[in-house]
């Protein structure tokens, strides 16, 4: 028996962030010595994304994994009813997962002196004002109505024909996140999730003994068992291909490099251009999602770039790890622990008295 | 919150008003919180919902709680001089903790894979913490209870029951950090509250269900304990039922609603009954066995809030949204966790 160091949160040596917060270097409070690899990650841009599923096709070919239906069921057609989305749901059997969701516009009638009644999206309503900022609130509505236009010249998710005009579509290839503080890691208590020399999350699947606390334990909902074998599967991020050189499946049949590969240092960078690039365009609802180290979970591995709030794909608005509030958690339960105790020691007294 | 850019979730549009349940019931609750908007996939659940099996697991955690205040009152009866007691109580933790590890055996799976529990010990993984308190607790308990039953090595038998009833707090409280250590948003916000809940709940159960065992002249110390479990389990409980906003919903509504509130009936008379017939063999049988099944469905009700929890994404989305925009305004959140 060994006393785990899977969290850093017991070996002391960042006292700062044990349960939570940014941790510079996950490899090496996992215990890997210096010369580890850099952690590498994945960057989703979802505003480059087409809906090819390649990267689903891809996962399941390179990793032999099992035909599930929308519903999970195993080998079996289904029909989720969620417009191109027949796999429903990042899970044991689907480790990347394309989310598709169309949005009807409300109506959004270019009037740029006068905003329409009761919803100004520009915010200062339609009061008349001083000529320099009426100009401003003209450039701004402007701005704003030609927002599809401007994502045109790069986004091939919008057209201009007229029908289209109407519609917006947001893909979407959802997969594990690799969290810098891993609820499912934190939990396992059989050691079966361990921190890769990349920084990313794996489960061995030889030391998984199907408890299936992970599952819960992921604020994502991505780890999940497999219903006729018991234990646990998720994304590897490919370890095995990383471990000869190559890039993630996934991200090697991305065609519109949606989905990119590389060090998590570098994704960042490129990451934070790409949303500055998107917002002097205009596209004012671009976020990047995962990309906080000052997050609940320290910051994901697999991070993303979406084009609305994170609830329209399906992502937890502000995930926390799990173990963040255990120690709150096992003080209260050595309280109570202590109340039984006490409250059996008192029982026995006060019988005691009345003899 | 309608969607940035103007835009609107197509599908379904921002669920509006939340469904009421069916008409029948004279009292019309009030609700605890405002009907909310919110965006969802589909509505989709965000986290995966426990996997643990439904029979098995409440009652491990009702089974664990029993065990584990009976193996405290066991100890106390030992060197007391409640032979009888001591004795009901002992079979009781015995039998309790070999019901538990049974369970969680049946449970995982994979039973030949049980020892992988005990290959690492993890301070962040309460089912591993679990593990080192039921492994122990379970073959002390047992040990002292086939002991008792054979009548051999007294001395032996008594250190037995000192050492199970020192792990029988641990016992009984583990289990509710084991569910609230999750992304369960009615479990993860009960997380203080829910410890307490249990070992209320278990002393309930432990000290009715050894008071309805043992003869009523040696059963004082059980009838006490069972008393003041059962004001520990409502209070606490009424916490977690009213103290964390939207997600305190799922214990007032809905299939777990029902089983918290029959829960509650039980407890609540098991308690009174104690009071006024617990001193007469057929009144404290009756009571011991109300406040057994009111601890029993407390757990149901709580594993079923729980689930009920987990599947609906607004559960998720709202309370993170509300934290959010707590953040950003500055001040601290409403909603807990």
């Amino acid at each position: 028996m060994t006393i785990s160091s899977a969290s850093p949160a017991w070996t002391g040596r960042d006292p700062e962030h044990r349960l939570y917060g940014p941790l510079p270097d996950v490899q090496g409070e996992s215990g890997y010595d210096g010369d580890h690899p850099a952690r590498v990650g994945f960057f989703t841009d979802t505003s480059v994304c087409i809906g090819c599923k390649a990267c689903e096709v891809a996962c399941k070919e390179w990793n032999t994994l099992p035909m599930d239906d929308s519903h999970g069921r195993r080998d079996a057609l289904g029909l989720s009813g969620m417009s191109y989305d027949n796999t429903g749901q990042l899970g044991a059997n689907s480790w990347r997962h394309v989310a598709f969701i169309e949005q009807s516009r409300t109506v959004d009638l270019p009037m740029p002196t006068f905003g329409r009644p009761g919803g100004d999206r520009t915010g200062s309503g339609p009061s008349p004002a001083a000529g320099a900022e009426q100009d401003d609130a003209l450039a701004r509505a402007q701005a704003s109505v030609l927002n599809a236009e401007a994502l045109s010249e790069f986004d091939p998710q919008t057209t201009q024909s007229g029908t289209d005009k109407q519609i917006r579509w947001l893909m979407s290839s959802d997969v594990c996140k690799h969290c810098t503080h891993a609820g499912c890691l934190d939990v396992c208590p059989t050691g079966a999730l361990v921190r890769t020399e990349f920084g990313t999350v794996v489960v061995q699947g030889d030391i998984c003994n199907g408890c299936g606390y992970c599952v819960p334990a992921c604020p994502y909902g991505v780890i999940e068992t497999r219903k006729d074998d018991g234990r646990a599967f998720k994304c590897t991020m490919c370890y095995d291909r990383l471990t000869d050189g190559l890039m993630p499946a996934c991200a090697t049949a991305c065609p519109t490099q949606s989905i990119q590969f590389g060090n998590l240092d570098e994704l960042q960078a490129r990451a934070d251009a790409r949303l500055a690039t998107l917002q002097s365009q205009g596209v004012e609802s671009a976020r990047l999602y995962g990309r906080d180290e000052d997050d609940g979970v320290g910051g994901n591995g697999a991070f993303f770039l979406l084009l609305d709030e994170p609830e329209v794909y399906g992502l937890p608005p502000d995930p926390v790890v799990t173990t963040r509030d255990l120690p709150a958690m096992w003080r209260a339960a050595a309280k109570g622990a202590a109340m039984v105790v006490g409250v059996a020691v008192t029982a026995v007294l006060a019988s005691w008295r009345r003899k | 919150m309608t969607a940035a850019g103007g835009w609107r979730q197509a599908d379904r549009g921002p669920r509006l008003k939340r469904k009421k349940r069916g008409g029948g019931g004279g009292s019309r609750e009030l609700s605890m919180v405002d009907d909310v908007e919110f965006t969802s996939y589909y509505g989709r659940p965000i986290i995966k919902p426990p996997v643990w099996k439904s029979p098995e697991v409440p009652l491990y955690l009702f089974l664990g709680g029993a065990a584990g205040s009976s193996a405290i009152l066991s100890a106390l009866g030992e060197f007391t001089k409640r032979p009888t007691l001591a004795k009901a109580a002992q079979i009781l933790a015995g039998g309790g903790a070999l019901g538990s590890v049974g369970l969680l055996i049946v449970d995982l799976g994979r039973p030949e894979r049980f020892l992988h529990m005990l290959r690492v010990f993890k301070p962040t993984s309460p089912l591993s913490v679990g593990s080192y308190i039921l492994s122990p607790f379970s073959a002390l308990t047992v040990g002292a209870a086939g002991l008792h039953v054979l009548g051999w090595f007294p001395r032996l038998r008594k250190l037995a029951a000192v050492g199970a009833g020192a792990l029988g707090g641990p016992m009984t409280t583990y289990t509710a950090v084991l569910i609230a250590n999750t992304a369960v948003p009615s479990w993860h916000a009960a997380g203080e509250q829910l410890p307490f809940v249990f070992a209320g709940s278990g002393m309930a159960a432990g000290g009715g269900m050894t008071m309805a065992f043992s003869p009523v002249a040696e059963a004082g110390p059980a009838r006490k304990m069972a008393v003041a479990g059962a004001a520990i389990e409502l209070a606490a409980m009424h916490q977690v039922e009213n103290g964390h906003g939207i997600v305190s919903e799922p214990y007032h509504e809905g299939r777990p609603g029902l089983l918290l509130k029959i829960a509650k009936a039980c407890t609540v008379s098991g308690a009174a009954l104690t009071l006024l017939t617990g001193r007469k063999r057929v009144g404290a049988v009756l009571a011991g066995a109300l406040l057994a099944a009111g601890s029993a469905l407390t757990r149901f009700g709580v594993f079923e809030a729980g689930m009920v929890s987990a599947k609906d994404p607004k559960y998720t989305v709202v309370p993170q949204r509300e934290r959010l925009a707590a953040r950003q305004n500055g001040h601290a959140p409403t909603v807990t966790r």
